[in-house]
Formats: structure tokens, C-alpha cells, sequence
């Protein structure tokens, strides 16, 4: 077994036996769901327009749940100094790491989207459309949190900084995802072209993120 | 070479300290004296024939936004010579610009939001340059938060310089995406293609206010960074202070 797929399988295996971070990260999405129309009223003609942008607010704050653990519990134990001085590059090595979180948090928001889309009288189209968009979102959300996890990764209580850092930064993904997701039900700009302009943007964190956080920690190590 | 080597040898803090001691009252006196050609040009400049006087409010709002994009691009390149060269006085550039940059980014906010008031009838509008200058607001503060949430100067110093690029390769993003998403703000109309929109009697005004403004960041950003280097030095002393003392 390569040592990547390795390191893909234990960060798998830790998430699903240790405290289940993915089912905390679903339950919140489904919270702050359930908050929407107490705060806006229950018209479901209202809520079925808002629903393809509140779902998207709702998986963006889910997101940041378990970033801060993303790395910082591999430092605690020393297992992010194996990483720094192994052979294998740490970008590649962070990469892992990232899309290992990614399936473990961000595919079971994705999961839960339509399930919630229901809850927000959202018609099939719009909800097959934030789950769309949502799944070629989310990893933006985690590569770009990986950088947050990065630079706060010495720090005590970093995780609060973390989402006042990164939150910034995803307004891009944010803008993209709920034009696409609304663009599929009435819009005036077809689904196609905020939906690649989504993918360029998770493409481009998928380099950005692993480079610039490999970076941060390597400054760190001296 | 040997302008190289000198340049080297300026760059250590106290050749800096000594020679910006020297700079210091010739760019203080220099940017009063640009600030008061600025201040009369512009007092004098004629009312524009829809926006009245509130068009003098852009002599301000113009410069400050220019600067609170200015300082970040001088961050960034600080940035550089902190993880490239591991400059020390990189990160003094880096850790001074901040506040300043941010404080011009809020005045150009504030007075963009004065002057909205008679003109779109609201304060605030979600128009994409608006919130685009409000990220960068945001920014500047997670900067700033940032470099005040870690304890060591050099950890403090490279963490930041990788937000701060971070942030370099972001901004023109946020900015396009916020375009995309919404626009009512004017489009570029001081530099263009095809020579600039606004009248000479506006322009010139605002030509001595960007540089009368431009004056006062270098001056700000040069204090700051001689407070700095000597804030540095005097933690070093109390805790050479602090050492001896245990060691007796």
C-alpha cells in the first residue's frame, strides 16, 4: 500500500471511529435549517425561494465545524512531525488529508441537501441543483479550510480565528454556488456558467490550499 | 555591487532607524505642504452641476481607497521578504502597514457611505465595489487578529506573511465574484482607456489629494515602522533584564 492511501485510510478510520465528526457537522446543517423559518415566518413561497441560498449559508457554516481538528489534533500527538519530515511532499501529503476530511464532512452535507431541500419546500430541479452544486462546492470549502487549519494550527483556541479567516475567502464560492443553484430554476444566466465558474474555483483551491498550507507549517517546523 | 551591498547595509534596523530619523521632518513637512496645495485646489474647485459640493467628498474617498488597496500590495511584497529572505525588517513594513491600511479602508467606507446618503438616498447599498471593500475591511482585521492571537514574533511574522499572500491572490476574485453578483457603483472613469472622464477642474484636485494622501501613508508607515523596530528592541532589553535577574 502506497503511503498515501495509507495515510487516506487512517484519517478515514479515525473519523468514522472517533466521535463522529460527520454526523455533528449533518446535525448542524439540519439546526440551522430548522432556525430558517422561525426567523423568516413559515410562507413557503418565501422559504421555497430563499431555500437554494439557505441551504448553501447552512452547509458554508457546517463546513467550518471540524476544520480546526483538521490538523490540530495531528499535532498534538506528533503525527503532523512524521508528515513535515517523512519523505513524501507535504503538499501531497495535506492534499490526502484535505480530501479525506472532505469525504468525511463535506459528502454528508452534500447527502443531506435534498433531504433538507424538502424541509424548505424546494422543488425537485432546485434541490437536484444545490446538491450538484454543493458537491462540486464543498471541496473549495474544505481545501481553502485547509489553509485555515494551517495557520492556526499552533494556536490554543485558533478556531474561532480560523472562520473569522476563511469565511472571507469563500465569499466567491458562496456567490457562484447559489447563482448556479437559483440559475437552475429561475434565473436570468443559464446553470452552465456559474456552475464552471464553481469548478474552476474548487480546482484552483485544490492547488492553492495543500501549497499554501504546506508553506505555513513548514515555516512553523523551525 | 557596491550599491548593492549598500543597499543591504541600509537595510539593517539600525541604519533604517537612523536614516529614516533624518527623512522623518522633510516627509512630514513635505506632505503638509501637499495637503495644503491639495486643500486649497479642491476647496476651490467648482461644484459638480449634478452632485453639487458632496463631489468633494471623493477628494477624500478616492486617495483613501487607493491607499487601503496600496497598503495591502506593500504587505504583500513585505510578505515576500519575510518567507523569501526572512528580512527582518520585512515584517516591521508588514506589521506597520496593517492598522494603517485598515483605517484607510474604513475612512474610504465611511466617507463612500456619507456621500451615498445624498446620492443613491441610502447609506449602504450591496453594490459590488462597496462589498468588495468591505472584505477587504474584513481582511485587514483577520490580518490583525491574526498577528495579535500568536505569541512569537517569528512564528507571528511567517503566519501572517502566508494570509497576507493568500490574501494577494484572493482579493482580485472576491472582487470579480462580487462584481458578477451585483453593480450599481460608476465604472473606473480616473484612468481608462481613451483619457480620463472627469473634468480638469476636478482632476487636478484629486491628482494633489491621491498625492498629498500617498505622502501621508509613507510618513504614517514610516513612523509606525521606526515605533516598531523600537518596540522590538525594548522587549528585547526587558527580557535580557528579565534573564539576568533570574540568573542572580
Amino acid at each position: 500500500m502506497s503511503p498515501l492511501s495509507a495515510l487516506l485510510l487512517r484519517d478515514l478510520r479515525l473519523a468514522v471511529r472517533l466521535g463522529g465528526g460527520a454526523l455533528i457537522g449533518v446535525l448542524f446543517f439540519l439546526i440551522v435549517v430548522t432556525l430558517v423559518p422561525f426567523a423568516v415566518g413559515p410562507d413557503l413561497a418565501l422559504l421555497t425561494r430563499i431555500g437554494p441560498a439557505m441551504l448553501w449559508l447552512g452547509a458554508l457554516l457546517a463546513s467550518l465545524l471540524g476544520l480546526d481538528r483538521l490538523l490540530a489534533s495531528d499535532h498534538e500527538d506528533g503525527s503532523l512531525d512524521l508528515l513535515l519530515t517523512g519523505r513524501m511532499p507535504l503538499e501531497l501529503a495535506l492534499a490526502v488529508k484535505a480530501f479525506a476530511h472532505w469525504l468525511t464532512t463535506g459528502v454528508p452535507l452534500v447527502l443531506a441537501a435534498p433531504v433538507l431541500g424538502v424541509l424548505l419546500n424546494l422543488d425537485p430541479s432546485s434541490t437536484a441543483a444545490v446538491a450538484i452544486t454543493l458537491l462540486v462546492g464543498t471541496p473549495a470549502l474544505t481545501f481553502i479550510g485547509l489553509i485555515g487549519a494551517a495557520l492556526t494550527v499552533a494556536l490554543r483556541r485558533g478556531g474561532l480565528l480560523l472562520a473569522v479567516l476563511i469565511l472571507p475567502l469563500n465569499i466567491p464560492v458562496l456567490i457562484f454556488g447559489v447563482a448556479a443553484s437559483s440559475a437552475a430554476t429561475a434565473g436570468t444566466v443559464p446553470f452552465r456558467g456559474p456552475l464552471l465558474i464553481l469548478c474552476a474555483l474548487s480546482l484552483m483551491s485544490l492547488v492553492l490550499g495543500p501549497v499554501a498550507a504546506a508553506i505555513t507549517l513548514r515555516q512553523g517546523l523551525d | 555591487m557596491r550599491t548593492l551591498m549598500s543597499l543591504i547595509d541600509l537595510a539593517t534596523p539600525s541604519r533604517f532607524v537612523a536614516l529614516s530619523a533624518r527623512l522623518m521632518p522633510a516627509l512630514v513637512a513635505l506632505t503638509a505642504v501637499a495637503f495644503l496645495i491639495g486643500g486649497i485646489q479642491a476647496y476651490l474647485a467648482p461644484d459638480d452641476y449634478q452632485q453639487g459640493a458632496t463631489v468633494k467628498i471623493m477628494f477624500i474617498h478616492v486617495p483613501t481607497a487607493w491607499l487601503g488597496i496600496f497598503a495591502w500590495v506593500v504587505m504583500s511584497a513585505a510578505a515576500l521578504g519575510t518567507l523569501v529572505w526572512r528580512h527582518p525588517l520585512a515584517d516591521v513594513a508588514a506589521k506597520a502597514a496593517a492598522p494603517i491600511g485598515a483605517a484607510f479602508t474604513l475612512i474610504c467606507l465611511l466617507t463612500g457611505s456619507l456621500w451615498g446618503r445624498p446620492m443613491w438616498g441610502t447609506y449602504w447599498v450591496w453594490d459590488a465595489r462597496l462589498t468588495s471593500v468591505l472584505v477587504l475591511f474584513l481582511l485587514y482585521l483577520g490580518v490583525i487578529a491574526l498577528r495579535h492571537t500568536i505569541d512569537d514574533p517569528t512564528l507571528a511574522a511567517r503566519t501572517v506573511a502566508v494570509f497576507t499572500l493568500v490574501g494577494a491572490i484572493n482579493i482580485p476574485i472576491i472582487k470579480f465574484s462580487v462584481e458578477w453578483w451585483n453593480t450599481l457603483h460608476q465604472g473606473p472613469s480616473v484612468f481608462r482607456l481613451g483619457g480620463s472622464a472627469i473634468d480638469p477642474s476636478i482632476l487636478l484636485p484629486l491628482m494633489s489629494m491621491l498625492a498629498a494622501f500617498t505622502l501621508l501613508f509613507l510618513t504614517l508607515h514610516l513612523a509606525a515602522m521606526r515605533n516598531e523596530i523600537l518596540r522590538r528592541r525594548l522587549r528585547t532589553m526587558l527580557l535580557m533584564k528579565a534573564d539576568a535577574a533570574a540568573r542572580a
